[in-house]
């Protein structure tokens, strides 16, 4: 899946196209997709000096649910920011299904956000419109037709079950709703890859399995996602590919538990059965 | 065709949620509009006044009064032939009393009349394509002779005069009330512009977080802008209005009362109104527009 309509030779495939000729010429098959997201020895350093990411290298599949944990200030909302290029890294290379993104022209920058959903910590709601308008912005920023928009902003809406609050204003919501509204936003053009900076930062336990349910729901309709966090309790009950970051340098890249097919109600059983457990041990 | 619709609708909703800095961004845009609209035709009227001074500038050649109408139809010939000079009529003796008579009222019109004989002269009034050329069209009719004394192109001139002095004064007068006005406006221009910017930039600033949300979730900055200058063509438009209608009911209440007694105000009000109002709405609006769009620029570098 192209990511970006570019025209020009700026953000095409780098190192790619060889690879892929020389694939199909051996085997008579299509070459596999690029990973979803591809590091090579990224580095992002701040204005100062400050070395928020380190050589950082790793491989996103497509359909992966991964979740990048570490103590604040390790470069986890870095990371994020970098793969939407809101920051750009001082060496090393950044790819998103297999387009050198820091290639990319500013102007094409637009593009590649819309083909990428971002959760933020902080919701990042448009504050003087409602629920409906915030998520329809998404749509409206991609010229999508007013009738698509009626269609599929309810619907999506309906999808993170916030259809009663549908013509509230971000101040009149709870954090878990505020943040599910931003996950709507982020999910209604079914981009292909999903970032959460931090979706249960803020939010008791129940509401965060309630949000972990809906991205493991989007995960499950091939969205690749990859979640930021610091919550390690979450993370050891979802028991998926877990990245650690420390002081900006990746200390740990695991496959935890088995990828067995399972249903978004059985995820949410378990993730329950397992709070309820932790909560009945006693002095813990 | 949907976008100009999401775009305009975009904009009014932005006026409606930020009414305050809305309404004074309006407000500093109808005081400056009405200073400008003030300044404007004062400016047009004095620099009219100082061309209508310019062009009543020509050359007089008195004759003298023994001239034969051979002599003073060939001298005409001649003169309409000096470079510069546009046009050329003869003033006989009996047409000079009669523009006194028609200058003079009352008594001295009576004493014209009594007059045994006609003192004065007949001439040729010359019409010069631009008072600049004032010396050397008459150093071409009235060369000077080597002992100083001038010597004129023809036997029968007595004199050539002009108003020459009357003019540069005149000039010299105008031309400082020009500069001092052109400066003021430009300064006047030059604040306003700031002011509005700033009131611009301090509304966009209230709202540089919702700008950053929109270039996050992939907004081009054209989508981002266009509400924006939509918004500034609004509050442009709304203020320029408001100046027009304060201006008009000044010229009504004011300036036309005033233009009918006395001429001199008559004179000023050379500027048509519709004219100044279209120059004041589209420089008001453009300038809205204009510092909208600019001042967005720093917050749309995420």
């Amino acid at each position: 899946m192209a990511l970006t309509r570019s025209r020009s030779s700026r953000g095409r495939p780098r190192g790619h196209d060889d690879a892929a000729a020389r694939y199909t010429q051996r085997t008579g098959k299509p070459p596999p997709k690029p990973p979803i997201v591809a590091l090579k020895d990224a580095t992002v350093v701040y204005p100062g000096g400050h070395v928020a990411l380190e050589r950082i290298s790793l491989d996103v599949q497509r359909g992966e649910f991964a979740f990048v944990v570490g103590p604040t200030g390790c470069g986890k909302s870095t990371l994020i920011k970098m793969l939407i290029r809101e920051v750009e890294p001082a060496s090393g290379l950044v790819e998103i299904a297999g387009y050198d993104i820091n290639d990319l022209a500013m102007s094409k920058v637009p593009l590649l956000r819309r083909r990428i959903g971002t959760v933020f910590q902080d919701f990042k709601l448009l504050p003087n419109r409602t629920v409906y308008d915030n998520v329809a912005y998404a749509l409206q920023v991609i010229g999508e037709s007013r009738s698509e928009i009626r269609r599929k902003t309810p619907e999506i809406i309906r999808l993170v079950g916030l259809q009663s609050k549908i013509h509230n204003y971000p101040d009149q919501l709870s954090g878990g709703e505020q943040q599910r509204v931003s996950i709507a936003r982020a999910f209604v053009n079914h981009p292909p890859l999903l970032l959460a900076d931090e979706p249960t930062g803020n939010l008791d336990p129940e509401t965060s399995i309630g949000i972990m349910q809906l991205l493991y729901r989007i995960n499950r309709t091939g969205t690749t996602v990859l979640v930021v966090t610091h919550d390690r309790d979450m993370v050891d009950k979802m028991q998926r590919r877990v990245i650690g970051l420390e002081e900006g340098r990746l200390v740990r890249d695991e496959h935890r538990g088995s990828y067995h097919d399972e249903s978004t109600r059985e995820f949410a059983a378990r993730l329950k059965a397992q709070m309820d457990a932790e909560e009945s041990r006693p002095g813990d | 065709m949907g976008r100009v619709v999401f775009f305009i609708s975009e904009a009014f909703r932005a006026l409606r949620r930020s009414a305050a800095p809305s309404i004074a961004a309006i407000v500093t845009i109808v005081v400056t509009t009405l200073l400008l609209g003030v300044l404007v035709p004062v400016l047009k009227a004095s620099e009219d006044k100082a061309q209508d001074v310019r062009d009543q500038i020509g050359l007089n050649v008195y004759l003298y009064d023994d001239a034969t109408p051979a002599e003073i139809e060939a001298l005409g010939k001649e003169l309409a032939a000096i470079q510069h000079v546009t046009g050329v009529e003869f003033i006989s003796k009996g047409e000079a009393v009669g523009i006194l008579q028609g200058r003079v009222k009352g008594d001295l019109a009576q004493s014209i009349d009594e007059l045994k004989s006609n003192p004065l002269p007949a001439s040729f009034a010359l019409d010069l394509d631009d008072p600049a050329n004032l010396n050397t069209v008459s150093s071409a009719i009235s060369t000077v002779g080597p002992s100083g004394e001038p010597k004129p192109i023809s036997p029968i001139i007595e004199e050539v005069k002009d108003a020459r002095q009357d003019a540069s004064k005149i000039t010299r007068v105008t031309g400082a009330v020009k500069i001092v006005l052109i400066v003021l406006a430009v300064l006047l221009l030059v604040a306003s512009l700031m002011l509005v910017g700033n009131t611009i930039r301090l509304s966009i600033y209230a709202r540089r977080r919702e700008v950053e949300v929109m270039r996050l979730v992939g907004a081009t900055n054209w989508f981002i802008r266009w509400p924006f200058i939509i918004e500034g063509v609004i509050v442009g438009l709304a203020g320029a209005v408001v100046a027009v209608a304060i201006l008009w009911l000044g010229k009504v209440t004011v300036v036309d009362p005033l233009s009918q007694n006395f001429e001199l105000v008559d004179s000023f009000s050379t500027m048509g109104f519709l004219p100044l109002v279209i120059i004041l709405v589209a420089s008001a609006t453009a300038v809205s527009a204009l510092g909208s769009g600019i001042t967005l620029r720093r917050f749309l570098r995420v």
